[in-house]
């Protein structure tokens, strides 16, 4: 079919690194327009976003709601801000559609509608649902005799949510070796390290527990990401990545602190931050 | 021991060709059979509401989700989102309290084509108590925007309000009751989107009433007729959208109104009928007749019933009362 981007395109590691700075960009210029968003917990899945949009999904921009193209749905449905700015860049939408971000009327808000915006694959905001939507639509790629596949990116403070555990063992029961969780474990609720809220370790012994195929990589190293999604499925198995992942990666005065999952950085700390995104790049 | 010997003995699932009112099994078989986006899902409860028929004829378009509602419903999301047009079924208070976030967020707000098999609704689990019962559904669902919400009063209109649903674009609730609703329809009914059907006209006072209170409604008509009183019957199998024309005409024709439902007296038909004749300004009286704003008590469902006042006796005498008042 015209105009699809098939699974494992063509791009280089240094691209995709750079792919994930911009994103980081991105979402901080989106942040300025709307005054207040989440910035940590964005950066902490940059490089997961760059590969799962650049590299590994297989989309048709011109045809968004294209039967077999593959999915993503969002347990941390706040990573949107990130996310928008991939579809603008591959088709979806228009660019100019950034600019209204959050604003009367805009198709974007903070968390995504998948009824206003062309690439969002399923609404999300409510922790905790998501993955069992993933279950859904695998089922459905199964039935249909679709080889579309299925991503469902988590958060990990979110494991503690009872529906995950619901939906972790209807994946496993159905055999949906057509979906993938990934748990961008970036270490954080909001109110401290995972393990002082409440503990969810440990988390790939919980999903091989549940009959899941579990993947343990460096959630920014951009070459180990790439592997783990494009590693073929182990039949009659749902895979489950655990990314470990530092909440906002990237951002050094970000990097200290749980408390820049929401926020708005001042001209001056905007500034330095971009500054330090930047110097990173390649291109 | 062998197989139980004594005819009065059951079981699940010899019971179950007693639920002669939980046709959706069979009638959604049938529907499955001309097109291929209709799968069926249920929380380990297939005997309890009969889409085991459903099972039994399309095994492969079957999913059970296990002791797991939350779940099922977003799994059903995410197989609307992609073609597909699920039918879940549960115990209606599970589904419309437990799964009420799951409904709002995945269901409505993007407008999946979801139908939610809400069955042994009300107080129908009698004394399996508070836990069991749904009698805050109809609020919760109506409440929902983008939601439909039907009550169909037997297995006729059970088959008929599937038909008629069939193709709405956005979720639909189904409330339904526990299997064993008495005959109202003789035929599968064509229901009309948002409208009500007339079962008997009259000129004296209206009955507006939704699923088991429609037939008891009928009977309260006739012996009231007996006593020289014309009572109008209309079966309100959309609760939402309501049909507002229909509550004004009545409403105009007999000066006097009167809901029926097994539910909460808050927020359910009588609320939205309420609505529709407060903004209407029409003059007419009105009660709700629905359970009290209460957990009702633990006894066989008959019992409740008639402890409720939602049988004949009951609702003919609240009716009479109602016009003897005359306010």
């Amino acid at each position: 079919m015209n105009g699809v981007l098939p699974r494992n395109r063509d791009i280089g590691i240094g691209q995709l690194q750079d792919r994930a700075e911009w994103i980081r960009l991105e979402t901080i210029r989106l942040v300025e327009i709307a005054g207040s968003g989440h910035y940590s917990s964005v950066f902490s899945c940059a490089e997961i976003l760059s590969v799962l949009y650049y590299k590994a999904m297989r989309l048709n921009p011109a045809v968004p709601d294209w039967p077999d193209r593959d999915r993503l749905v969002l347990g941390k449905g706040h990573v949107a801000i990130g996310i928008y700015p991939c579809l603008a860049d591959l088709g979806f939408f228009p660019s100019t559609w950034l600019d209204t971000y959050t604003r009367l009327g805009s198709p974007l808000g903070d968390h995504p509608d998948m009824k206003k915006v062309p690439g969002i694959d399923f609404s999300s905001g409510s922790i905790g649902h998501n993955l069992s939507v993933g279950v859904g639509m695998a089922l459905a790629a199964r039935a249909r005799r679709s080889d579309a596949r299925v991503w469902a990116l988590l958060g990990d403070q979110e494991l503690n949510e009872g529906q995950i555990w619901e939906a972790a063992m209807a994946a496993a029961h159905f055999g949906l070796d057509n979906l993938t969780a990934i748990v961008d474990a970036n270490g954080w609720g909001l109110d401290g390290r995972v393990g002082e809220v409440m503990s969810i370790e440990p988390v790939a012994g919980k999903f091989a527990a549940f009959g899941w195929d579990t993947v343990d990589i460096d959630g920014h190293d951009v070459a180990a990401v790439v592997e783990a999604c494009t590693r073929p499925a182990e039949p009659g198995r749902p895979r489950m990545i655990l990314a470990h992942t530092l909440k906002g990666k990237g951002v050094s005065f970000m990097e200290q602190t749980p408390f820049w999952h929401l926020g708005y950085l001042g001209p001056l700390d905007r500034d330095a931050a971009i500054s330090e995104i930047k110097q990173r790049m390649h291109a | 021991m062998n197989a139980p010997q004594d005819p009065k003995s059951w079981n699940i699932e010899t019971s179950l060709p007693r639920l002669t009112a939980f046709t959706m099994g069979d009638e959604l078989a049938d529907m499955a059979a001309g097109r291929d986006d209709i799968v069926v899902l249920t929380a380990d409860l297939m005997y309890s509401n009969g889409t085991k028929a459903f099972r039994d004829r399309h095994p492969q378009r079957f999913y059970n989700l296990g002791i797991a509602e939350q779940n099922m419903i977003s799994v059903a999301a995410g197989m609307a989102a992609s073609g597909l047009t699920p039918y879940v079924s549960t115990f209606a208070s599970f589904a419309s309290l437990l799964g009420a976030e799951q409904i709002r967020t995945d269901l409505a707000y993007p407008s999946m084509r979801v139908r939610i098999l809400a069955h042994h609704a009300g107080i129908a689990m009698g004394f399996y108590g508070t836990s069991h019962h749904a009698v805050e559904d109809l609020a919760i669902m109506r409440a929902m925007a983008h939601m439909t919400v039907v009550s169909p009063c037997d297995g006729a209109a059970v088959r008929g309000i599937l038909r008629a649903t069939a193709d709405v674009p956005g979720p639909v609730y189904i409330r339904l009751g526990r299997g064993v609703e008495p005959v109202v329809y003789d035929t599968v009914p064509a229901f009309e989107p948002g409208r009500f059907v007339t079962l008997r006209q009259g000129k004296d006072a209206t009955l507006i009433a939704t699923g088991l209170g429609v037939r008891a409604s009928l009977e309260a008509a006739r012996k009231l007729e007996d006593e020289g009183m014309s009572v109008e019957v209309l079966d309100a199998v959309y609760v939402k959208p309501i049909d507002a024309d229909g509550v004004v005409a009545s409403a105009r024709r007999t000066g006097a109104i009167m809901t029926v439902e097994e539910h909460n007296p808050h927020g359910g038909l009588g609320g939205a009928v309420a609505e529709v004749l407060a903004e209407s300004g029409v003059p007419a009286r009105f009660r709700r007749h629905a359970l009290p704003d209460d957990y009702a008590l633990v006894a066989p469902p008959t019992h409740l019933y008639r402890h409720y006042g939602l049988t004949a006796d009951g609702i003919a005498g609240r009716l009479r009362s109602m016009l003897q008042a005359g306010t």
